[in-house]
Order: structure tokens, then C-alpha cells, then sequence
């Protein structure tokens, strides 16, 4: 297991020009909104505002952001516990994630779920979900119905590099691969399950990719800091998927600034781990390349101010909504809207 | 009017919603190619094709983690798992994820699906293929739990079963399959949450689930017959949503109670029935509610053994009868 950034990745950073400055700047903007948004959340959480747990994706903002703008519109994504980023990646307001971390009236499912379940079906987001690997054979049921259909969306399903050693993940790839079902796996290789590097309890380097060929699929690995390898990656695996070809399973090194959860103050890491990673920050990676393909500063202090603005007023918004109506308490168990299980 | 079988009940209900709407689909382990283990599922694939009647891998989280993807997304699939002993490699989808969804994301989602599962004891297949599993599932809030007694209701019940836009745990009985009965000819679409009384009477109320509801007639007419004591016979059929309403206006007319549950005894389903009689109707009883359960052990497999530990219906004449009498 490769610790170091770098090192074993398939895809290398392009510097052709296929990407285009539009597509540029949503993918600077997405990541800029995750980082300040997942930001904002840990300092809430420090003034006891957010409640509950947490799992940020600070320092793994490319992957959501790369994936997210590849999607197009009716595309579903099956998020994990760790799914902040991927809600705000289909465009799901600030306001209402953090609302819900928050506990408010205001959140995505008005405090019913939580921190770790954020759904919200309009923009395709089919839920986040906290037993692990269990959202990957739900992808594939939804994928299945695209199929079935000859509806064009791709199931798009991210987690973490733990999950590969859990037996739905492989019961998933082999349903996707023999069914060729529009299903495309992301595998966010953070090196890390809650605490325990996951090199010490995998039989193979690459927990994701080096599975692949089990299941009749290629093996990628990507730098999964840099929002333009992620994007080309998804375009090609969602293109697969659009064509009829079956899924895709893609592991995407990257790595968490944050701990596990709000209560991990991650002391399990070597030292210099953290800093080296840091170098690679998806953030400071992009401004440059946003230099290097001649966008302004201006026009990138733009965006942050921006967005920075926007969690602002969000914040503000979620500070003054209402806690939930306990009204709701009894609501949607079942489809008739109660929870009458006898007359 | 035909007689068939509680196995070709189960085909002809499939076969018949299948053929009305086309949003049905069908997998599972065995079940298009073969027909299935108990051949309950013959003739599906050759009707409507591989494309809605599949034959998956041996992957019990993928076939119930798929079904859900699919009915959050549209369609309204029916997944077999095999054995119901079998659930308890999937549990997470039907304890954690089918019954949560909705409420978790304050009703953005659904999840109308079946999972039909072959349950129950008989067979002598041991303690893992052989178990009455239904109050694994009534215990969860969200999940609807049926399990039918007779072919008539295989077909009523799994079309209601389709239907309905919650997820259903749909409990055929094992040692029911060869069990024949008259069906009406058509379209037969029946009521969740509806127990049937199969038998009036006015000594006794007694309260039974699949294979435990023949006993349970037989029974009634073995304590008529040598006793006179006249048994209302209630088929359940529905443990969520549960009929107390049937439940409590028998117990209202005959004063008695006696459960008949094949699941073992700590948590079967007749407990929760039988408390919420003593809650709501304590003054209606003239003697303490009985449960006739399995004991709480695992099923042996002997002939011998497993005769001894289900309730049979002279355990059921025995027990009524002593009680009466005391
Ligand atoms: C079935 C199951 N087992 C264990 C847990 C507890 N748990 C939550 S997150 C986690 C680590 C997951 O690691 P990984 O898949 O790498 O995802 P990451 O948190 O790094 O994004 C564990 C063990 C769980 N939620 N579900
Ligand atoms: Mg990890």
C-alpha cells in the first residue's frame, strides 16, 4: 500500500485542453463549496451547533466535484455517512445540508435523518447510507431499473476503501458485471477505515482496483486530488454505462485532512503523513491548474469570496430556523404518510 | 372455480400481477430456469422472458439490496429469498434499509416491494432450513408481514402484496406448498392487514398463523366433536398490519384466548397479540390468555424430534380442553 501521493496512479494530470474553462469553473466552484461548507460544519460543530456526528470530506473534495459535474441531470448518486459532499455536488443548497446537520427545520429531511442520511430525490441524490456497503447492491436495483426501461441515467455509488471488505460490495460488482448494469463504483481510498490504515487488513494493495479483474472489469487507479483526472475518468465510465457496456469500479487515492468523525482527533496517522498530503490538497492542486490555463486570480477570488458569502448567509439561515415541529415525529413510516401498523 | 395447489397459487399470483403491470419484475436464486426450489415458480420465465423473471446469483444482499434500488426508482419488484432462515444473511436490508428509507428522508422515498421467502417446518431440513421466522420482521417498524394459509389467499394476499407501496415480507409456508384448495376463477386481489374467521364459534377464541391454521380447524372440530366446545378459528394472515379489531371482537364474544405459533416462544407473535388482548379487552377474558408455541429451541431434524416440538392439533385439543375444564 502506497502511502505517499503520487505513487501507482494511472491517470496523470492532463494538460490538454479537452476540459475547457466552463467546465473548469464549476469543477473549482463545486470543490471551493464542499471545502467551505465542510469547513463551516466542523466549526459549528466546535460551538455545539451541529449535533450528533459527522464525517467530512475535507481533503477528498475532487472526487464529488469531479463526479458531480460529469453527471448529467436524472443521474442518481448513492452516497455514504460520508456524503456531505456528494449531496452538495448535485447542487442541493447549503443551506439545507447544513440544516440538517444542524437539526433544523430547515434541513433536507427537517432533522429526520441526520448528519449521516442526507437524501434529496429532485436532484438525484437517493440517499446516504450508514451500514456499510449496504448502498452498493441498492445502486445496482436502481441501475437495473435504467435497463429495464432503456431509461439513459447512470447509478453513480461512492465509499470508502473499507467497504471493499465487506461481502456486499462483492456481491454487488458480480451482480453489475454479469447483469451489465449502468452502475459506476467509486472507491474514495482515504488509506484509512475509521482508525485502522487499510493496508493492514487487505490482501492486496489496491483494495478496489486490484478486485476489478475478479469481476471482468479493468483496474483504475487515479489521483483522486485532481478534479480534472477524476472528471475524464467519470466521462469515460459514465459514456460505458450510457453505451450498454456495464458498470465500472474506480478507486481514487486521496485522503482526509480531518478525522474519521467529529470525534476523531486522528493521532493514528505517521507524522509528516498529514502535511505531505496537504501538498496535494484537491483545492491548492486546482488553483494552479485554473493559473496554468490562464484564469485570472480575480476571477478565482471571485468564486471563493462567493461562495464564502453564500455559507455565510446559509449559516445565519440555519441559526435562526426553528428546531423541527415535533408534528413530524409521526410521519412517514409508511406510504399513507402514518405509522399505523394495526386498526 | 379450480382446485390447485398453494404452489401453483403462488405462480398464478405472480403470473397475474406480472401480467397487469409491466413495472413487475422477478428474481431470485433458481426461480426462472427451474422454476424455483419448491417449483412454486414454473412457467414464469417461460411466460414474460428473461428480462423480468431472473435467475440471480447466490447473493442474498445483492437480490434484496437490488429490489430496493428498483423500487426507489419505479418498479415494483418481487424477490425470492429461498429459504427465510436465509434472511438472516440480509438482514440489513430488510431490518436497517426497506423500513427506514421513508422515514429517514421525511418521505422523499419509497420502497413498494415483496420479498417472498419459503418459511416454516416439516420438511426435516434442521435448524437452519426449517425455522418460522415471521416475528423476525413484525418487530420492525416500517415492513409489512404477511403469511398466507391457503392458495385462495397465496394469490389475494401477494397481489394486495404487489400493490401495496410499502415493503412486504411475504411468508409462504414450506409444508403448505402441496396443499390443495378451490380458487375462483379471474383476477383475485385481496386485503393486507385483514384476519379471516375460518371457523365461528363461541367457547373459545383460537388464534393461528399457515400451517398452524389447518391444526387449528382440525383442532376445533376434534373439541366440538369429543367435547362440545365450540372454537372460533381466526386466521391472522396479517401480523402488520395487524387486525386487532377481528382479533378482539372474537376474543369479546368467546372470553378466551389460546394462540397457535410455530416460531418459538420468546417474541412470537401471539405474545404481542396476546398483550395487547390483556390490555385492551382484560375484562372481556374469563381466564388467562395461552400460548401454543414451538418451545424456544432450535428445530431438530428427526421426524420423530420435529412431530414433538410443533404444535400439533391434539397439543391444541389437549391444551383448550385442560384449560376449559380447570
Ligand atoms: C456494517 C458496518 N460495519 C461497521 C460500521 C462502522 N463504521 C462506520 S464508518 C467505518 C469505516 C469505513 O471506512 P471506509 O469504507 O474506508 O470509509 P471512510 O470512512 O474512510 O470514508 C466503519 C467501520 C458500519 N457503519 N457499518
Ligand atoms: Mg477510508
Amino acid at each position: 500500500m502506497s502511502n505517499s501521493p503520487g505513487l501507482a496512479l494511472a491517470g496523470q494530470p492532463g494538460v490538454n485542453d479537452d476540459i475547457g474553462e466552463e467546465t473548469r469553473l464549476k469543477l473549482y466552484h463545486s470543490q471551493v463549496v464542499i471545502r467551505e461548507a465542510e469547513q463551516r460544519a466542523f466549526d459549528l460543530f466546535l460551538q455545539n451547533l451541529v449535533k450528533g456526528t459527522s464525517h467530512l470530506s475535507l481533503g477528498q473534495e475532487a472526487i464529488a466535484a469531479g463526479f458531480g459535474v460529469a453527471m448529467q441531470k436524472g443521474d442518481l448518486t448513492f452516497a455514504t455517512y460520508r456524503g456531505h459532499a456528494h449531496t452538495l455536488a448535485r447542487g442541493v443548497p447549503v443551506e439545507k445540508m447544513l440544516g440538517e446537520l444542524m437539526q433544523r427545520d430547515n434541513g433536507l429531511m427537517r432533522g429526520k435523518g441526520g448528519s449521516m442520511h442526507l437524501a434529496s430525490e429532485e436532484h438525484g441524490v437517493m440517499g446516504s447510507y450508514a451500514i456499510i456497503g449496504a448502498h452498493l447492491p441498492i445502486a445496482c436495483g436502481a441501475a437495473l431499473r435504467a435497463q429495464y426501461r432503456g431509461d439513459k441515467d447512470v447509478s453513480v455509488c461512492f465509499f470508502g476503501d473499507g467497504t471493499t471488505n465487506i461481502g456486499a460490495f462483492h456481491e454487488a460488482l458480480n451482480f453489475a458485471a454479469i447483469w451489465k448494469l449502468p452502475v459506476v463504483f467509486v472507491c474514495e481510498n482515504n488509506l484509512y477505515m475509521e482508525y485502522t490504515p487499510i493496508s493492514e487488513v487487505t490482501a492486496v494493495e489496491h483494495p478496489a482496483a486490484d478486485r476489478a479483474s475478479a469481476y471482468g472489469l479493468p483496474r483504475i487507479v487515479i489521483d483522486g486530488n485532481d478534479a480534472d483526472v477524476v472528471y475524464r475518468e467519470a466521462q469515460k465510465a459514465f459514456a460505458k454505462a450510457r453505451a450498454g457496456d456495464g458498470p465500472s469500479l474506480i478507486e481514487c487515492m486521496t485522503y482526509r485532512h480531518s478525522g474519521h468523525s467529529r470525534a476523531d482527533p486522528a493521532k493514528y496517522r505517521p507524522e509528516g503523513e498529514l502535511e505531505r498530503w496537504k501538498e496535494k490538497d484537491p483545492i491548492k492542486v486546482y488553483r494552479a491548474r485554473l493559473k496554468q490555463f490562464g484564469i485570472s486570480d480575480e476571477a478565482v477570488k471571485k468564486i471563493d469570496a462567493e461562495v464564502r458569502k453564500m455559507v455565510d448567509e446559509a449559516t445565519e439561515a440555519c441559526k435562526a430556523a426553528p428546531e423541527p415541529s415535533t408534528d413530524i415525529l409521526f410521519t412517514d413510516v409508511y406510504a399513507d404518510g402514518g405509522w399505523a401498523w394495526r386498526n | 372455480m379450480a382446485e390447485i395447489t398453494y404452489r401453483d397459487a403462488v405462480a398464478r399470483g405472480i403470473a397475474q400481477e406480472m401480467a397487469r403491470d409491466p413495472d413487475v419484475i422477478f428474481f431470485g436464486e433458481d426461480v426462472a430456469k427451474a422454476g424455483g426450489v419448491f417449483k412454486a415458480t414454473v412457467g414464469l420465465y417461460e411466460q414474460f422472458g428473461p428480462r423480468r423473471v431472473r435467475d440471480t446469483p447466490i447473493s442474498e444482499q445483492a437480490i434484496l439490496g437490488a429490489a430496493m434500488g428498483a423500487a426507489m426508482t419505479g418498479l415494483k419488484p418481487i424477490a425470492e429469498i429461498m429459504f427465510s432462515d436465509f434472511i438472516a444473511v440480509c438482514f440489513d436490508y430488510i431490518a436497517n434499509e426497506f423500513p427506514k428509507s421513508r422515514y429517514m428522508t421525511n418521505g422523499q422515498t419509497k420502497c413498494p416491494l415483496v420479498v417472498r421467502t419459503g418459511n416454516g417446518a416439516g420438511s426435516r431440513f434442521g435448524a437452519q432450513h426449517s425455522q418460522s421466522v415471521e416475528n423476525w420482521c413484525m418487530m420492525i417498524p416500517g415492513l409489512k408481514v404477511v403469511a398466507p394459509s391457503s392458495p385462495v389467499d397465496v394469490i389475494g394476499l401477494l397481489a394486495a402484496a404487489v400493490r401495496d407501496p410499502d415493503p412486504v415480507i411475504f411468508f409462504e409456508h414450506k409444508s403448505l406448498y402441496a396443499v390443495k384448495g378451490e380458487v375462483p376463477d379471474g383476477e383475485i386481489l385481496d386485503t393486507l392487514g385483514t384476519a379471516k374467521v375460518l371457523r365461528p364459534g363461541k367457547d373459545a377464541t383460537i388464534l393461528a398463523l399457515a400451517l398452524m391454521v389447518p391444526r387449528a380447524l382440525a383442532a376445533a372440530e376434534q373439541l366440538k366433536a369429543q367435547y362440545n366446545i365450540d372454537c372460533e378459528v381466526v386466521d391472522v394472515r396479517s401480523l402488520v398490519p395487524l387486525d386487532t379489531q377481528t382479533i378482539l371482537g372474537s376474543v369479546g364474544k368467546t372470553h378466551r384466548l389460546f394462540t397457535v405459533e410455530e416460531n418459538p416462544r420468546l417474541c412470537g407473535w401471539g405474545a404481542e397479540i396476546v398483550s395487547i388482548v390483556v390490555e385492551e379487552a382484560f375484562y372481556d377474558l374469563d381466564a388467562p390468555p395461552v400460548r401454543i408455541t414451538t418451545p424456544h429451541i432450535p428445530l431438530p431434524a428427526a421426524d420423530i424430534l420435529e412431530d414433538m416440538v410443533l404444535p400439533t392439533t391434539e397439543r391444541i385439543v389437549e391444551t383448550v380442553r385442560k384449560s376449559l375444564n380447570s
